[in-house]
């Protein structure tokens, strides 16, 4: 079983990197990068709602922080190597603080709804305030409603004026969206994070064994916050602007609608999501006949109603079938011999 | 000692606007433990109709009180119906749903009524008290505040509707095998919280520039306070509005607005950490 998952593993990767090379030829690459930060940014929550059944109605708030706190960093230190690594720790730092504040309280449910919601609703008017001089940190001005332009975008590491951009942002971009598919993919096989995913599935169960329930969700929640910051410090560098918006309750709203629609419970879900529907929002903003929250919001509706677990397992689940009927039969019959003597050592 | 009864009416006036903004959530919330995150849309909805019943020649209270509640209330029961219907039970699903609906309301008004600010004037002069001057129409919005928790208290307690409806609440097996429809009760429930959701946007649509996407400044704030009030429909608004609307209006008087919000805002966290079932789960225990 472990043999054929890796299997499948190495050759998905494999399909990416040749995605990685034909893709620009059909779309225009600027638009590729968004979608595969876009892609990041889900999976961040597809981790935590997924495997650890943690819903953040504030994704939007790690996503943003990040963006910010690359923003700031860039413009006090000058190059964008260190505010990288601390757009990533900064809002980690701040998602394990939450999860603490949360989960050792015992909240689930809509109460944690509740308080991811109304933090990402206090960043968001606090951004939008901070118009005024006094609110600078270090040489960074955050800029209120107008936001922070001009700060320092990705360079190679060590060498601040050899910027990283169009083509090459986009390579970046994508090989970081495998390495983290292939870190996530091991997290959650790790024992950490079966236990995360039982968590998920059994709160209570996983308590009375005696595992500490509080601890793995507050990491597991951390590291979801971390990988929403690195998605924000990409999406910092390709916008070259960072904005209140970047904490609105849209944000958080669309990051939920591509988890849904790719599918919760998968990697592979989020990351099918994100690109499908940033894709649509794309050809959506070029015409106006009808509006883009319209087919956003129904296909929310339409999918809660009628397809709860997503485009990744149904599109797995007709592939299964596909092959299924196209190769020959004996795999399938040899399975049911091996039942029948399974059950045959039962009846003896 | 005019500063004092100024203060005084506007901490008022902010507790009053909450329970307002609230009250739809709540009775949608205390009675089906339903989170309609499509709230907002429905007062944008009723600040709609409500401006095109002004603008085409009724009397504004009229379009207020009468107009926007039964417009929304119908299309809240429509879309109940259609899709809230099938997912009782699955607490976040119905979030999802209903959070879907709300980008799909805020869409349709945007083709509708393009992204352009409507607005009416209000119909109360202002008051002179002192050297200060209040908004005469945050005095109506005190009035219909009180008239609306005490018609409920009233309809909750000595109505057979409200024994029905209390019942069903507490246990809703119970009551289908005593006779009554669920199905029906959930309905109807939908149909006043929506109205109840439509008129808070009536009243508030003279007060500001309507957008298409203006609901969505009132849902957060609606949906903390029904949640931190707690599973007692009218005792749970009215501690929480009381306790929001004070932190807000007093902190916006020390410092600026924003700071009051954000005031409100980090002592709901506080009191969700401490009370994480509300504050009539623990306090005002049983009561209404």
């Amino acid at each position: 079983m472990q043999s054929i998952s890796q299997k499948r593993l190495v050759s998905g990767v494999i399909l990416a990197l040749l995605a990685m090379y034909i893709l620009p030829n059909f779309i225009e690459y600027s638009t590729l990068s968004l979608l595969i930060i876009y892609a990041i940014l889900a999976l961040s929550l597809g981790l935590i709602w997924g495997f650890g059944g943690i819903l953040c109605f504030g994704q939007a708030a790690f996503f943003g922080l990040g963006a910010y706190s690359y923003a700031v960093f860039a413009v006090n230190i000058g190059e964008s190597s260190i505010p990288f690594i601390l757009a990533i720790l900064t809002p980690a730092l701040f998602a394990l603080i939450l999860g603490a504040i949360m989960f050792y309280g015992k909240l689930s449910d809509v109460y944690l709804g509740v308080i991811t919601l109304v933090v990402t609703l206090i960043l968001f008017r606090f951004a939008n305030s901070t118009a005024g001089p006094e609110y600078a940190i270090g040489k960074a001005r955050l800029g209120g409603f107008n936001g922070m332009p001009n700060f320092h975008t990705l360079n190679v590491p060590g060498m601040p004026d050899v910027y990283i951009w169009d083509l090459d942002f986009y390579y970046v971009c994508f090989i970081l969206l495998i390495i983290c598919f292939i870190s996530l993919y091991f997290l959650i096989k790790s024992s950490f994070g079966r236990i995360c995913i039982a968590i998920g599935q059994n709160e209570q169960r996983i308590e009375l064994i005696g595992y500490d329930v509080r601890k793995y969700k507050t990491i597991f929640f951390g590291i979801g916050g971390g990988l929403a910051g690195l998605a924000g410090a990409l999406y910092a560098s390709w916008a070259e602007i960072v904005t209140p918006g970047l904490f609105s309750l849209s944000q958080s709203a669309e990051i939920i609608i591509w988890c849904i629609v790719g599918g919760v419970g998968t990697l592979s879900g989020p990351i099918l999501g994100a690109v499908i529907l940033g894709l649509l929002k794309y050809y959506l903003g070029q015409q106006s006949l009808v509006d883009n929250n319209l087919v956003i919001g129904s296909i929310l509706v339409l999918f809660v109603l009628f397809l709860p677990n997503g485009l990744s397992p149904a599109l797995a689940n007709l592939w299964v079938k596909i092959t299924v009927k196209t190769k020959s039969r004996r795999p399938n019959t040899r399975r049911k011999k091996v039942s029948r003597a399974v059950r045959g050592i039962h009846n003896e | 000692m005019d500063l004092t009864a100024v203060i005084i009416v506007e901490i008022l006036y902010t507790i009053a606007s909450l329970i307002i903004i609230s009250s739809g959530l709540a009775v949608i919330f205390g009675m089906m433990k339903v989170i309609n995150f499509a709230h907002g849309e429905f007062m944008m909805i009723g600040g709609y109709a409500t401006i095109i019943a002004v603008k085409s020649g009724i009397n504004i209270y009229v379009s207020i009180l009468i107009i926007a509640p039964l417009v929304v209330g119908i299309i809240g029961v429509i879309i109940e119906r259609l899709i809230i219907r099938h997912l009782y039970g699955r607490l976040v699903d119905t979030m999802l749903a209903t959070w879907g609906i709300s980008i799909v309301l805020i869409g349709l008004a945007t083709m509708i009524f393009g992204n352009t600010t409507e607005g009416i004037t209000t119909p109360i002069s202002g008051w002179q008290i002192g050297d200060y001057r209040i908004n005469g129409y945050n005095f109506f919005i005190i009035m219909i505040a009180i008239l609306i928790v005490s018609l409920g208290y009233y309809l909750l307690k000595f109505t057979k509707l409200g024994l029905i409806a209390r019942g069903a609440m507490q246990d809703p097996n119970v009551a289908s095998s005593l006779g009554y429809n669920p199905d029906r009760i959930y309905m109807t429930t939908f149909f006043i919280g929506s109205a109840f959701s439509g008129m808070a946007g009536g009243i508030l649509a003279p007060l500001v520039g309507l957008t298409p996407n203006w609901g969505t400044a009132y849902i957060a704030k609606a949906f903390i306070t029904v949640v931190v009030g707690g599973p007692s429909i009218i005792t749970g608004l009215l501690s929480s509005s009381t306790l929001f609307g004070s932190v807000n209006q007093i902190f916006s008087f020390i410092t600026t607005p924003v700071w009051g919000e954000v005031a409100l805002l980090v002592t709901a966290i506080i009191l969700l950490r401490l009370l994480p079932k509300g504050i009539t789960n623990s306090i005002f225990r049983g009561k209404l």
